[in-house]
């Protein structure tokens, strides 16, 4: 079985402030076909984003796919609200780049 | 109602913070939009601004935005709305708002017209009372409600309007309003509401058009955008001749900055869009059907608050001995353990950001360990006054320059420093409110005032 990585297949992978204590990401494809098959592969759950970013799935908000958009997109709770003492990256536009390399298995 | 539709202009998502593109702006005009709107505030810039009653958008470009909404809505003789003035919605930047409109309208002689404004704060003593009396302060996002100690460590709260202050100036004859802190898709929705569009369609307008062109492709912010409402749909169109609305941008910006793209909330109920419907109706516009309001059984309005934590100093040091790359942890602790044995553990705080291993996302970050040759190391000392924030962020940084590890072979100085000294930073501060709080009345904290500008230009006082 061959792979491919997320960046390849996606059209945008971002990260940002959904209020002050959450960020979400989105992931969207320019075509049906890559979204779907990338649903379809099952490489990005709930688990596996917990995973990745070495959290509980407590801490995953929203995980959702939207068909209008050809999108995946989840949401995570801050470990403190955005700009307080401590806090990386104020608007949180930082925090997609370990999804880019995610291997999505394409038959 | 003569006409069934109405059609709304909006140039930028976030009045001031970058200014408006003028062309697409113009092309806009040109085709007389119903009303001119733009929403200028946003949470996403930390709570900085609102507890220290500041803007992040520099007074310069937040004029000339106005400026140009002003001139047009005037010229055209239609409705010009702002929302969260001054990017906080804060009281000061209302008025703020309302000097920058009356200097414009009397440097550029305009005849005179009526200024609505709404200020949005809310008192310590209010949410004290409340308190007191047994009325929860509910958490959002996961937080518990609201404490005494989170509440007494609040400098400033605002709360977000619905569409209600909106509406009332508008019946009483406002022609530019300026409106505190509203949520963003209000100032589009209240009008059309107000005009006898379904409450779905027109929340949908609104929640989708108030970013102007982060809803069009290809990505270019702040040019404007056309929204029309209709009693069947919304219809959404890119106004520079190289954007287009397209289903996939449209449907794409309804789940922007938001944990769920389906719900949305504001003061009054809850805009579901699970079973929106995209077409593509023309090469440059996209139509939506099927959006659907719930009103909400109870009045909730959501309270957004900052608090000032201390004052702030920030120092840099970079490394490059593969020992001592390889070791920062110990450093670190070696710098922490010298600022507790001046100040103790408490009562200040001391934070390392480290590049080159985790500085961008912290405890998110999937590598671990350090992979590069050096690390760049910002210390952050934070203390109830500036002089303590300075010995702390100094000891915390220099002590790093003394480090003692066993095997270093670099005994004359354990990190590189590009300054001798720390440097002063604003004061940090924490989102201490993100909570509801229930009214009875959706204008209770919101009051309208209405003032009469330009009339020295000849136009006859009214009222």
């Amino acid at each position: 079985m061959t792979t491919a990585k997320l960046s390849t297949l996606a059209k945008v992978v971002r990260s940002k402030n959904a209020g002050v204590d959450k960020i979400t990401f989105d992931i969207i494809f320019a075509d049906r076909g890559s979204y779907e098959r990338v649903v379809r592969s099952g490489a990005i759950t709930k688990a596996s984003i917990a995973r990745l970013y070495g959290i509980p799935e407590s801490r995953i908000s929203d995980f959702v796919v939207f068909d209008p958009a050809c999108a995946i997109k989840f949401t995570l709770y801050r470990q403190r609200p955005s700009g307080s003492p401590g806090d990386t990256d104020i608007f949180g536009a930082q925090q997609y780049a370990p999804l880019l390399d995610i291997e999505i298995p394409i038959d | 109602m003569g006409t069934r539709t109405l059609r709304f202009l909006c140039p930028n998502g976030h009045l001031g913070f970058a200014p408006i593109k003028t062309r697409s702006f113009e092309l806009g005009v040109a085709t007389r939009p119903d009303f001119i709107v733009a929403d200028s505030g946003s949470d996403d810039i930390g709570p900085g601004p609102l507890g220290s009653d500041t803007s992040t958008s520099p007074p310069a470009w937040q004029s000339h935005d106005l400026e140009h909404m002003l001139l047009a809505a005037r010229r055209l003789g239609v409705p010009m709305l702002i929302g969260s003035a001054g990017d906080t919605g804060a009281n000061s930047r209302v008025d703020m708002y309302l000097e920058m409109i009356r200097e414009i309208a009397a440097r550029r002689g305009l005849p005179g017209f009526r200024l609505g404004y709404f200020y949005s704060e809310v008192s310590k003593d209010l949410l004290r009372r409340k308190m007191a009396a047994g009325e929860a302060i509910s958490g959002l996002d996961g937080r518990p409600d609201l404490s005494r100690g989170d509440l007494e460590a609040t400098d400033r709260i605002v709360a977000m309007a619905g569409i209600h202050p909106y509406n009332k100036l508008l019946d009483l004859g406002a022609d530019v309003i300026i409106g505190g802190r509203s949520s963003d898709c209000v100032i589009f929705a209240g009008p059309a509401i107000r005009a006898g569009f379904p409450a779905a369609l027109s929340y949908y307008l609104g929640k989708v058009l108030e970013c102007a062109s982060f809803n069009a492709e290809p990505y270019g912010a702040k040019e404007t955008v056309i929204g029309e409402i209709s009693m069947e749909d919304v219809k959404m169109t890119a106004m520079h001749p190289d954007q287009r609305c397209t289903i996939a941008s449209v449907a794409g910006h309804a789940m922007y900055e938001r944990s769920n793209p389906f719900f949305e909330y504001m003061l009054g109920g809850m805009l579901d869009m699970t079973r929106c419907r995209y077409e593509q109706y023309d090469e440059r516009t996209t139509r939506v059907t099927g959006p659907v309001f719930a009103p909400a059984s109870e009045l909730r309005v959501k309270l957004e608050g900052a608090g000032k934590v201390g004052e702030r100093y920030v120092g840099i040091a970079g490394v490059r001995d593969p020992y001592t790359v390889a070791n920062i942890d110990r450093v670190i602790a070696w710098a922490r353990q010298q600022v507790e044995e001046r100040f103790g553990r408490t009562g200040y705080e001391l934070h390392y950001q480290v590049f080159g291993r985790d500085g961008v996302m912290g405890d998110l970050e999937p590598l671990k360990g350090v992979r590069g040759h050096e690390l760049g190391i910002v210390v952050y000392g934070i203390a109830p006054d500036k002089a303590m924030a300075e010995e702390v962020c100094m000891t915390g940084t220099r002590q790093m320059f003394y480090a003692r590890l066993p095997e270093v072979k670099g005994t004359a100085g354990g990190v590189a420093f590009p300054l001798d000294e720390v440097l002063p930073a604003s004061p940090a501060y924490r989102w201490t409110v993100n909570h509801t709080m229930r009214v009875d009345d959706p204008l209770e904290l919101f009051p309208v005032h209405l003032a009469d500008v330009g009339t020295h230009a000849g136009a006859a006082p009214r009222r």
